[in-house]
């Protein structure tokens, strides 16, 4: 017999946005979906998920397996970017650690200059965030935000209470603004809202609601993530914006990497610890995931891939 | 699934309150969300109680396969997605043996099933069942065969067999344990639907054209076997993700009888496998039949079922006790939070990351997180107090110090009251742990 298809009735799409030197090679195109993640009968354009491989500029926060995994490169962020490039990330992700006032104290020019080297040696999109210090972190993007004109980068991060000078970085160099929320798509909502009202355009935000890695509150992630994508296609403008979903916490969980008996090989675990959380964050909505491990970006490229999607 | 309005109007309005409920509305509105029975009204006309019986059967019929407390319960899921209300019966997993294994083999993979149990937040995650498959040719040996896993393991069985033959001669042989006969396709349904009435058993469905799955519930139904699982045949993560939300979105949005079953994957070895099982769990499927299931791959999964399934409005909680990080001894200080477990993995990894070693005393907050507790009145100076005595805290470590979370300051003068300990405010985001543990010791 014949069986409707039984499609939803959208109204609403994802808003496209561009990252990287405008015509350069690694330039990129995201968003634009009119459906839910990969079903085709309800969006037939192909979905686009960009990869982008975590990296750090200082050695304090790098999980002990993504170190093995990099081994020497590490040490140097033009060798990790080069690294990433031949593993195919589409874009990269690199947290300015080494800023920490805590730590090492970089100043902000020399962070700039890292940033610099690694869009040259890479010639991908980037996503750049501070250390986590806010006073240091307004610094640090004012000054990373100068020197990349023209690279249309991506920059972390901006939440309620602390959003201006990151926002007033991107803006004065024509960069983009990842909006960070805590699991909430109220707050979601709420951060593209100031963000907007501070003059920056929508076509200029990505949201991050924070992936929480399985084991670990995924399950709250994913049904955020659902019910952000579903309120955006049903015309919630303000979410209609590119998602962003760090897997890379997944490290974090002990049952991932420890010794359990009858768990397995304790590597092999971790890096499907990523790549599971990464799939919650495919099927759940994300436009850009960011990995840690390579191997967990090859079975999240492999996925995309399977499911009818670019990658 | 009729709105209590709806079903109201079909009952006595008698308001005598047999039905344990104190008026007619009430119980419609218990009804409409699937928490009363509609047998509980014993003044129901029988024109209320047929209109009211096809309207209200789930959109999707559960199934049972297995007996006693090993059963497996599938389907009567009423969602899309999980915060619409939850998912209710969690994928069930099982591992396939083939009876052309000998004796050891066999011993071997039944062991290796077994083994995939795994404790984790006051739950037990295990494999659930066992799928049995035909490929000796040779319908004696299927029988003896399925008779020796049902007489090794007491676990739920999957026949997996297209040989009527056959399959009647195994599923007689043990079909007072409900396996779940897999399965029939345009070519054998009659004669497989023949075996499943004739044993009393549930029968799996197998095509890879949505049509042609509804066609054969069609021809299934009217040889009168009800009790049916669909098993769209999916050869990759598109097609299972496809075929299983056009099956449930069928079956809930428009509330087609027809696809309103649970529904079997088989999941191939490898890598394609583990991707297809993960979609599975998220999206829709009822029973995974694992070729293979590698050990290092089966936690994810399993963890990801326990995820998918948690009801999104009861918390998963940890069991409050004294928690050690990094190694702490009788000096190191004591901190304190809720039994909310995001908020305690949060905390635990924050504390890790500062490598100080410290003692983490978890308080039965029933699942809430520290300020939504503190104003519930779950996170008091007696409830921290008596966690910390349950606990034995005072006595293992000396230190005489009590962190608490910077969100509940203002609990500082009673908890030292109570508690004898000094009280230090710790800071307000747990992510500030790290620094603030390097500042205190």
């Amino acid at each position: 017999m014949e069986v409707p298809v039984p499609k939803e009735k959208w109204t609403g799409s994802i808003g496209v946005m561009e990252l990287g030197k405008a015509g350069g090679d690694g330039s990129m195109r995201l968003g634009g979906n009119k459906g839910l993640p990969f079903l085709s009968f309800e969006d037939g354009t192909r979905r686009k998920v960009a990869l982008a491989g975590w990296m750090a500029d200082s050695l304090e926060d790098v999980p002990q397996p993504v170190q093995d995994a990099f081994g020497e490169h590490i040490k140097d962020p033009v060798s990790w970017a080069r690294a990433w490039t031949e593993q195919g990330a589409d874009m990269l992700c690199i947290h300015l650690t080494s800023t920490n006032p805590e730590e090492g104290d970089a100043a902000p020019q020399q962070a700039a200059e890292t940033v610099m080297a690694v869009l040259e040696a890479s010639g991908l999109p980037l996503v750049v965030y501070g250390s986590g210090h806010e006073e240091k972190d307004a610094k640090v993007m004012e000054k990373v935000g100068e020197l990349a004109k023209g690279h249309r980068l991506l920059l972390g991060q901006a939440e309620e209470g602390s959003y201006k000078s990151v926002a007033a970085a991107a803006l004065a160099n024509g960069h983009a603004v990842v909006g960070f929320s805590n699991l909430d798509i109220n707050l979601a909502k709420q951060i593209v809202i100031l963000l907007t009202d501070f003059g920056v355009e929508r076509k200029d935000v990505v949201i991050d609601p924070l992936m929480a890695a399985l084991g670990m509150g995924l399950e709250y992630s994913y049904s955020v993530n659902e019910r952000i994508r579903i309120s955006a296609l049903a015309g919630d403008a303000m979410l209609q914006v590119p998602m962003i979903c760090d897997c890379t916490s997944a490290w974090k969980a002990r049952e991932a990497t420890e010794d359990v008996p009858h768990g397995g090989d304790t590597l092999e675990r971790g890096i499907w610890w990523e790549a599971t959380t990464a799939l919650a964050a495919l099927l759940s909505g994300a436009d850009i995931l960011v990995l840690g491990h390579p191997e967990a970006m090859d079975i999240a490229r492999h996925s995309i891939k399977e499911l009818g999607g670019d990658a | 699934m009729p709105t209590a309005i709806e079903i109201f109007k079909h009952l006595p309005k008698k308001n005598c309150g047999e039905c344990k409920y104190p008026t007619c509305l009430a119980f419609a509105m218990q009804l409409a969300n699937n928490k009363a029975k509609l047998e509980d009204c014993p003044y129901l006309s029988d024109a209320g109680k047929s209109a009211l019986a096809s309207s209200s059967a789930p959109p999707i019929r559960m199934v049972r396969i297995g007996t006693g407390h090993n059963a497996i319960d599938m389907g009567d899921e009423t969602e899309l997605y999980r915060h619409d209300k939850r998912f209710f019966h969690p994928a069930a997993f099982a591992l396939r043996v083939s009876d052309d294994l000998g004796d050891e083999e066999l011993a071997k993979r039944i062991e290796h099933a077994r083994s995939l149990r795994f404790e984790r937040v006051g739950q037990v995650l295990r494999m659930d069942a066992v799928e049995v498959e035909y490929r000796s040719g040779d319908p004696h040996r299927f029988t003896s065969f399925v008779k020796k896993v049902a007489t090794d393991i007491d676990w739920p069985l999957v026949l997996r067999c297209h040989d009527p033959a056959a399959m009647s001669s195994a599923a007689t042989q043990v079909k007072d344990g409900r396996p779940l006969l897999h399965g029939a396709d345009a070519g054998n349904l009659k004669d497989m639907a023949a075996v499943a009435k004739a044993n009393g058993c549930p029968l799996a469905l197998c095509a890879d054209d949505i049509g042609k799955l509804a066609d054969l519930v069609e021809g299934a139904r009217k040889e009168g076997v009800e009790d049916l699982v669909l098993d769209p045949l999916p050869l990759s993560m598109k097609e299972l993700l496809e075929r299983c939300t056009v099956i449930r979105r069928s079956a809930i949005r428009k509330t087609f009888r027809g696809l309103g079953y649970p529904i079997y994957l088989s999941i191939p070895a490898g890598r394609d496998g583990v991707l297809m099982a993960s979609t599975a769990v998220m999206k829709y499927g009822s029973i995974l039949a694992f070729e293979d299931l590698p050990a290092a791959n089966a936690l994810p999964l399993m963890v990801l079922r326990q995820n998918i399934y948690t009801d999104p409005q009861v918390p998963i909680q940890v069991k409050p006790d004294l928690y050690p990080v990094n190694n702490p001894g009788p000096d190191a200080p004591i901190l304190m939070t809720t039994n909310f477990s995001l908020t305690y993995f949060t905390v635990l990894s924050d504390i890790e990351k500062s490598k100080i070693p410290a003692w983490l005393q978890v308080v039965d907050t029933e699942g809430l997180s520290v300020l939504t507790a503190y104003a519930a009145g779950k996170l008091t100076a007696d409830s921290v107090n008596n966690a910390l005595m349950a606990s034995g805290a005072k006595d293992r470590s000396s230190a005489g110090v009590l962190v608490i979370p910077g969100m509940v300051a203002r609990m500082s003068v009673k908890l030292n009251e109570a508690t004898g300990l000094k009280v230090v405010v710790g800071p307000k985001e747990s992510s500030g742990l790290p620094k603030f543990l390097r500042s205190i010791v």
